[in-house]
C-alpha cells in the first residue's frame, strides 16, 4: 500500500516530537553513536591510508634480474623470452648498465657524484626489471627466474617485502574487526537506549493498536526516529575527524616528500569518509531502533 | 452483528472463563453486560474486540469469524469497532485533538476530513474548548469523553464499553451515559459491561448477567439484580 504524502509528514512530525520529549534518552543515543563513530572513523582513515601505503609499495615491487655480463644481444633475448612466459610475469622492461649508473648517481645525491668516476669503467649489470600480475607472487616468479641462463642475480628486497606485506595485512585484518566490533557495539547501545523509551510506551504501544494502527503505522515513526538519532550522532565525528586528518594532512605530507610513501589528500578522501560515516550512523540508528521495537510489536 | 456460539475460553493459567454461551446482539441494541466479579464480563468484552480468542466456539461479527483474524490484521478489525475503558487509555503525550485525531491517521484519512471529523465529535461529548489541553490537564470525566469521542470518530457500528464509568463520581457518569445513549440513538450498537446498578435499573435496556462464564439470565428492559 502506498503511503499518502499526509501520512508520511505525520510520521516525520512524530519523529520530530519524539526525540524532544525523551530529551535525555535522545542525548544518551547521539552521544552513543558519536564515540562509536569517531573511533570507527578514526580506525578507519587509517586503514585506508595503511591500504593506501600497501598499494604502492605493491606497485613499486620489482624484481632486478641482474644479467650476467658474459651474455651477448642475443642471450639477452632469449632470456627476456623465458622470463616473458613465466605466468605470474606482468611486464619486463631493459635498463642498461649506463642507465642503471645514472639512477644510482641520482639517487645518491651529492655523494653520488663521486661514482661518476665509474662512467668510464662501469661495474654494473644490465637488468631486466620484471613485474609481476600479482605482487604476492613476487617471490614464487623470482625463484623461477633463478634458475634460467645468464642470470647473474635476482634482487627484490625479500625479508622487506615479506614483513611489509605481513603486517599491512595484519592491521587491514585488526582493523576490520574492531570496525565491526564498534558497529555492533553501537547498534546495541542504540536498541538499548531506544529500548527503555519504548519500555516506557509499551502502553501507548498498545493503546494505538486498539484503536487501529497497524504495526507499520507504529513502526514508523520510530523507524525515523533512530534514523534522526542516527544522523545527528554523525555530525560531530564528521566534524571533527576533517579537521583533524586536515591538521595531520598539512603537518605529515612534507615530511614524507620524496619518499615513496604518500597519504590520502583531503579532497576527495574526507568527503567519501564523511559520506561513510553519516552512513553508518543513519544504519546503526535505524537497526538499533527497529530492532528494539519489534520485540513490542509482537503481542 | 456479533453472534457467539458454543464459546468456551480457558487461559493458560487454568482459569476458565467463559464457559459455554450462546448469545447474538443485533443492530442497534443497547446491551448491559452485568455480573459479579470474575464472572467472565472483561473477557466476553475482551473477545469482542479481539484482545482474546475463544479456547472453542465461534465469534462472528458482522459474518467475520473472529478467530480467522490473523495477529498483524487485528488493528484493521478494531477499526470498525469503538473501544472504551475505565481507565480511558488516552495517549498522555497528544492532545485532546490529536488523541482523536489519531484513529483517523491510521486509515489515512485526509487532514481536511480529520479536522472536520474530530471538531465534530468533540462538539458532540462538548470538548470542543478543551482541544489543545492534554489529558493529564482534564478531570476523569472529562477524559472519559475524549476516549469516547475517539471510540466514534470513525463511525463504527459498535461500540464496547468496559467499565466506562468505574472510575467518575455519579454526576459524571449520567453525563456519560447521555453520550453513549445519544450514540446509540444514531444506530450504533452499544455493549457495555458494568457494576454500577443506578445505571441499568434508571436506563432500562437489554440485560445479559454473566456467572461463572455462562450467561444466568438474558432479559430486555431487565434489572440489574445483585445487591450492593
Amino acid at each position: 500500500m502506498v503511503m499518502k504524502v499526509s501520512t508520511i509528514r505525520r510520521h516525520a512530525r512524530e519523529s520530530l516530537k519524539s526525540l524532544g520529549r525523551n530529551g535525555w534518552m535522545t542525548f544518551a543515543s547521539v552521544s552513543a553513536v558519536t564515540v562509536t563513530l569517531i573511533l570507527v572513523g578514526v580506525f578507519f582513515v587509517i586503514m585506508m591510508n595503511l591500504n593506501r601505503v600497501a598499494q604502492t609499495v605493491e606497485e613499486d615491487v620489482q624484481i632486478r634480474v641482474h644479467i650476467d655480463v658474459a651474455a651477448n644481444k642475443h642471450d639477452q633475448d632469449t632470456l627476456k623470452t623465458a622470463i616473458q612466459k613465466i605466468p605470474e610475469v606482468k611486464t619486463v622492461t631493459f635498463s642498461s648498465k649506463e642507465n642503471e649508473l645514472k639512477e644510482l648517481v641520482k639517487s645518491m645525491g651529492d655523494e653520488g657524484k663521486a661514482f661518476k668516476l665509474f662512467e668510464q669503467d662501469n661495474p654494473l649489470n644490465d637488468v631486466f626489471i620484471v613485474k609481476t600480475k600479482n605482487p604476492g607472487d613476487t617471490m614464487k616468479a623470482a625463484s623461477k627466474i633463478e634458475k634460467l641462463n645468464f642470470v647473474a642475480k635476482v634482487k627484490y628486497g625479500q625479508d622487506k617485502v615479506e614483513k611489509l606485506f605481513k603486517f599491512i595485512n595484519a592491521s587491514r585484518n585488526v582493523g576490520a574487526v574492531l570496525i565491526i566490533g564498534l558497529f555492533f557495539t553501537a547498534i546495541f547501545l542504540i536498541s538499548n537506549t531506544i529500548k527503555i523509551t519504548i519500555i516506557a510506551r509499551r502502553r501507548e504501544i498498545k493503546i494505538m493498536r486498539l484503536v487501529g494502527a497497524t504495526n507499520s503505522f507504529i513502526r514508523w515513526p520510530f523507524f525515523l526516529e533512530g534514523l534522526w538519532l542516527g544522523i545527528l550522532g554523525a555530525i560531530l565525528p564528521i566534524i571533527l575527524i576533517s579537521i583533524a586528518y586536515y591538521r595531520a594532512f598539512d603537518y605529515i605530507n612534507p615530511k614524507l616528500d620524496g619518499t615513496f610513501i604518500k597519504i590520502l589528500p583531503f579532497d576527495p578522501f574526507m568527503y567519501q569518509v564523511s559520506g561513510i560515516l553519516l552512513l553508518m550512523g543513519a544504519l546503526i540508528g535505524v537497526w538499533g531502533s527497529l530492532m528494539s521495537v519489534r520485540k513490542f510489536l509482537k503481542a | 452483528m456479533i453472534e457467539m456460539k458454543e464459546v468456551y475460553k480457558k487461559y493458560r493459567n487454568g482459569v476458565t472463563a467463559i464457559n459455554g454461551i450462546d448469545v447474538r446482539i443485533d443492530q442497534g441494541e443497547f446491551v448491559y453486560i452485568v455480573g459479579p466479579s470474575g464472572a467472565g464480563k472483561s473477557t466476553f468484552i475482551k473477545m469482542i474486540y479481539r484482545e482474546e480468542v475463544p479456547t472453542s466456539g465461534t465469534i462472528h461479527m458482522n459474518g467475520i469469524d473472529l478467530a480467522k483474524i490473523k495477529m498483524k490484521k487485528v488493528p484493521i478489525y478494531r477499526r470498525n469497532i469503538g473501544v472504551v475503558f475505565q481507565d480511558f487509555k488516552l495517549l498522555p503525550t497528544l492532545t485532546v485533538y490529536e488523541n482523536i485525531a489519531f484513529a483517523l491517521e491510521v486509515i489515512e484519512a485526509s487532514p481536511k476530513f480529520i479536522k472536520k471529523r474530530v471538531m465534530e465529535v468533540l462538539d458532540l461529548v462538548g470538548l470542543k474548548h478543551k482541544a489543545r489541553m492534554l489529558p493529564t490537564e482534564l478531570s476523569g470525566g472529562e477524559q472519559q469523553r475524549v476516549s469516547i469521542a475517539r471510540s466514534i470518530v470513525n463511525s463504527p457500528k459498535v461500540v464496547i464499553a468496559d467499565e466506562p464509568t468505574g472510575n467518575l463520581d455519579p454526576e459524571t457518569t449520567w453525563e456519560i451515559m447521555r453520550i453513549f445513549e445519544e450514540i446509540n440513538n444514531r444506530g450504533t450498537t452499544l455493549v457495555m459491561a458494568t457494576h454500577n446498578r443506578d445505571i441499568v435499573n434508571t436506563l432500562k435496556r437489554r440485560v445479559i448477567a454473566i456467572e461463572g462464564g455462562k450467561i444466568v439470565r438474558d432479559e430486555q428492559r431487565g434489572e440489574y439484580g445483585y445487591e450492593g
